[in-house]
Formats: C-alpha cells, sequence, structure tokens
C-alpha cells in the first residue's frame, strides 16, 4: 500500500480523528449511542456514505463548475443516504426503526460536507475513497467507545445481553442513568478527546 | 481558474440531478417490496407477541410468523362509531394509518387527552381464535407519549375487561426512560389487570410508584420512574381506546352478543 494511501486510511483513527481533534460530526454521535448495536450500524452507514461521496465527487471534480460544486456534493451526498436508509429498511429492520431519522441526518453530518470539500475535491478518486473510509473509521471508533460504555453504564448490558444484572430484574448493577441521557455522551467524548490530546500533545491548539 | 458558460453549468447540474434520482428511484422501487414486507412481518410479530404466541425477542422465520399468524389470527374490520363489523373492506391491504389521514375515511377526534387529532370511520381488530371461538381481542392503540406517537396493541380477554397483554410496536421515546414502556417486565404488569370497572367505564391507569398485584388493585399499573409523561401519555391512550369514542361502542356488542349465546 502507498504511504499516502496509508496515511489518507489511518490518519483520521488517532492522528486527525474527525470528533475528537476536528470536532466534527457530535451530534450523531449523542443521539444512537446508548446501544451498541445501533452504533455499529450507524458506523457502517456513516463507511458506507462517507467513502462512496468521496468517491464519486472525487470522480467528477474536475467537471464542477465551483460556483455550484456545494450543492452538487450535497446533491450526491442526500442521494447517497437515502440509498442507505432504503437498504437499511430492507434489511436491517429492527435497526433502521430504532435508528429512525439519525441515518437521513447522515446528510447534515458535518464529516461527510467536510471531507468532500476538503478531501475529495484535490485529490484522486481512490485516495479520496480511502480517506472517506479512514474518516468514517475514525468516526465509528468514538461511536463504538461511546456506545460500548453507554450500554454497558446505563442498561449493563452489550449488544443487548445482560452483562451487569439489574437492580430491576434481580441482578445487582444499579443502571446510571446519566449514561441514557445526551450529556452522558457529551461527558465520555470530552474524556475520549481530553486522553487523545493527553497522549499526543501535537494535537493540543497553541 | 477555469470560467464555466451558464449554459454548462445548467447542463452539469441538470446531469447531476438526473443520475442522482435515478439512483434514489430504483433502489426506492427495487427494495419497496422487501421492505413492506418487513413492515407487515412487524406487525405480526407484535401482534403475535400480545397473544402470548410468541415470546419476546425470540427469532422466529418469516413462514413461521405467517403460519402461525394464519392459524390463530383472524382479523375484522369495524366500524368505530357503530361497533358493527364491516364486512366490505379488504382487511389485508387496509392500512388504518393511512386511513386516518384521509379526509374521506375519518374524522377529526373529538377533544382528548391522549394527542389524537383524527380518528377512522373502520378500524382493524384481530382475534385470537380457536375454532370459532374468540379468545382473545387485540385492539390497535395508538397516542401521544412525550416525544412521539405510540403505536401498539392491547389484547383483551373475551369478558372485554381482563388485560391480557399490552405492547407497543412503534415509538419515538428516550431509550432507557420513556423506551422502557418495551421492557417485558412492565409489560407483564399490565396482565390480569381490569381495563374496566364495574359500571363499564375506562378504569386502567399508569400510578406514580408502584401498584399492588393485579388480583388486589386490578385497576392500577405501576409507573416507570424517570418516564413520568410517557407513562401519563400511555395511561390516557389506553382509556382513549376504551372509552366510547375508541373500541367501547364494538366491545359492548361482543358483551352482549356473548350473554345472548
Amino acid at each position: 500500500m502507498k504511504a499516502a494511501h496509508k496515511k489518507a486510511l489511518f490518519d483520521p483513527l488517532f492522528n486527525d480523528n474527525p470528533i475528537a481533534s476536528q470536532v466534527l460530526g457530535i451530534c450523531s454521535a449523542l443521539a444512537v449511542t446508548t446501544k451498541l448495536e445501533t452504533s455499529v450500524v450507524m458506523s457502517l452507514a456513516v463507511i458506507a456514505v462517507l467513502a462512496l461521496s468521496n468517491f464519486s465527487i472525487s470522480a467528477i471534480r474536475n467537471f464542477i463548475p465551483p460556483s455550484i460544486r456545494i450543492i452538487v456534493q450535497l446533491t450526491i451526498i442526500a442521494s447517497l443516504v437515502i440509498v442507505t436508509d432504503q437498504v437499511l429498511q430492507a434489511f436491517v429492520f429492527d435497526i433502521s426503526k430504532q435508528l429512525s431519522v439519525f441515518v437521513g441526518l447522515i446528510i447534515t453530518n458535518c464529516i461527510v460536507m467536510g471531507r468532500a470539500e476538503a478531501f475529495a475535491m484535490q485529490n484522486p478518486p481512490v485516495d479520496s475513497f480511502l480517506d472517506g473510509i479512514g474518516n468514517g473509521l475514525g468516526y465509528s471508533l468514538i461511536l463504538l467507545v461511546v456506545g460500548f460504555f453507554r450500554e454497558l453504564l446505563g442498561a449493563g448490558k452489550l449488544f443487548g445481553y445482560s452483562v451487569m444484572p439489574l437492580v430491576t430484574e434481580g441482578g445487582w448493577y444499579q443502571p446510571n442513568g446519566l449514561m441514557v441521557l445526551a450529556p452522558g455522551a457529551f461527558f465520555l467524548i470530552g474524556i475520549f478527546i481530553w486522553l487523545l490530546r493527553t497522549a499526543k500533545p501535537e494535537l493540543r491548539e497553541s | 481558474m477555469k470560467q464555466y458558460s451558464n449554459a454548462y453549468i445548467i447542463g452539469f447540474a441538470a446531469g447531476v440531478c438526473l443520475i442522482c434520482s435515478i439512483v434514489v428511484a430504483t433502489s426506492a422501487v427495487v427494495l419497496k417490496e422487501r421492505q413492506d414486507l418487513n413492515k407487515v412481518l412487524d406487525r405480526q410479530k407484535k401482534v403475535l407477541i400480545v397473544a402470548g404466541l410468541m415470546e419476546e425477542g425470540q427469532t422466529i422465520t418469516a413462514d413461521e410468523v405467517q403460519q402461525i399468524f394464519d392459524d390463530n389470527i383472524r382479523i375484522r374490520a369495524i366500524n368505530l362509531q357503530t361497533g358493527d363489523f364491516d364486512e366490505d373492506i379488504d382487511t389485508v391491504t387496509f392500512d388504518q394509518r393511512k386511513a386516518t389521514k384521509d379526509p374521506a375515511l375519518s374524522r377529526v377526534a373529538p377533544t382528548n387527552r391522549a394527542g389524537i387529532t383524527r380518528l377512522p370511520f373502520r378500524a382493524l381488530v384481530y382475534e385470537r381464535v380457536a375454532g370459532d371461538e374468540v379468545k382473545l381481542l387485540i385492539l390497535p392503540i395508538e397516542g401521544k407519549g412525550l416525544w412521539s406517537t405510540l403505536y401498539g396493541f392491547l389484547a383483551l380477554a373475551p369478558d372485554t375487561t381482563t388485560i391480557e397483554g399490552m405492547t407497543f410496536y412503534e415509538h419515538g421515546e428516550t431509550p432507557g426512560l420513556g423506551g422502557e414502556i418495551d421492557n417485558p417486565r412492565w409489560k407483564s404488569l399490565w396482565k390480569g389487570r381490569s381495563a374496566y370497572d364495574a359500571d363499564w367505564q375506562p378504569a386502567i391507569t399508569v400510578i406514580k410508584g408502584a401498584a399492588g398485584p393485579a388480583e388486589d388493585d386490578p385497576y392500577r399499573v405501576d409507573g416507570l420512574s424517570g418516564a413520568t409523561l410517557t407513562c401519563r401519555g400511555v395511561s390516557d391512550l389506553v382509556q382513549f381506546w376504551l372509552s366510547s369514542d375508541g373500541f367501547e361502542p364494538f366491545l359492548a356488542k361482543f358483551r352482549a352478543e356473548r350473554s345472548a349465546a
């Protein structure tokens, strides 16, 4: 694998994570992470949309008139999101029901447009495709970490299986209600950003 | 920077739109059948769960669901206002939610606390049957919770007051708080309680705190902590559908026929 490809793919995981260092797309990161299962499906949906939108925008980047480039990007992204939503409804109906509007809201996820504008408009399709997957993975990483802790601490479960039996079901674990609410995700993301910036001081703004 | 002519820009935009619309339309059309099947299957599953024919979370194939459903459940359309059966309606294609929105098939609902704005003229009732005998009446219920409209089923014994089950198949309440209305333990609390009091007024309510066992405290159900407003919504909507604007006319006729027989 070429160095540039590797960089495009892996940099967004830690060095340039879209949520933790670029602070993009945190709204949906709060909404869908109450359970690990929905986090996983949402992650896959975002990776698919991001990679495909980057690829297709990059493929036509030399033909897009600059005056309408944003709206062209949005049209492509919106179409891909609708297709993704349709596929989810057809194949994983239960989960798509739980994700409800948040799949549609990938359109407004700043990561997708941000990468289209910042990367795909200047780089060839394959690089852009990998950049899309990389940023999607970076986003997923946060979603999964947050989803893991929120489901574990908020409901005592992982993927719907009981890990720590709840008091209400005759066990010992008193669930932390904060975790199932949006502020719980804020705290977790904050802690994650803090840890990441402590481990990698070069990420800190001067 | 390269200059583009207006004609090119408009042509390019039109081209992008055309291609995108083809992609979107194709995916919608190709997947529509599967999605519709999913929706029907999901509703059938919930009917089976509330009828006690299937366990929550049990994985059974679509064919099995269909099989159990066809063997045990009879769908009938009723006229909500008179409570009579309406044999003219094709229960397979009848979409009650669509009918609720259609001005020709629905009316403005009387003022109510369940947040219901329109009422369909006709509603579907699911009967769990063994041979010709009706074992359970499963009534579709809906109404506002805290954030969203809740859609669900209420299962009543043939005496039309003993609750045999209650479930929601669609809602958008906060997971972990209002979303706990999906909790099987909470739903099981409804079983055995009475929907109506001795004068046939809707009586069942969700209270704050814990209610006693079903025998001693038949008209009250435990509230969910952290979900006061959702619980109030559930109370209101269940009472609404048990009232004379809801299924009461139908249930009264059902009772009368049973005691005559």
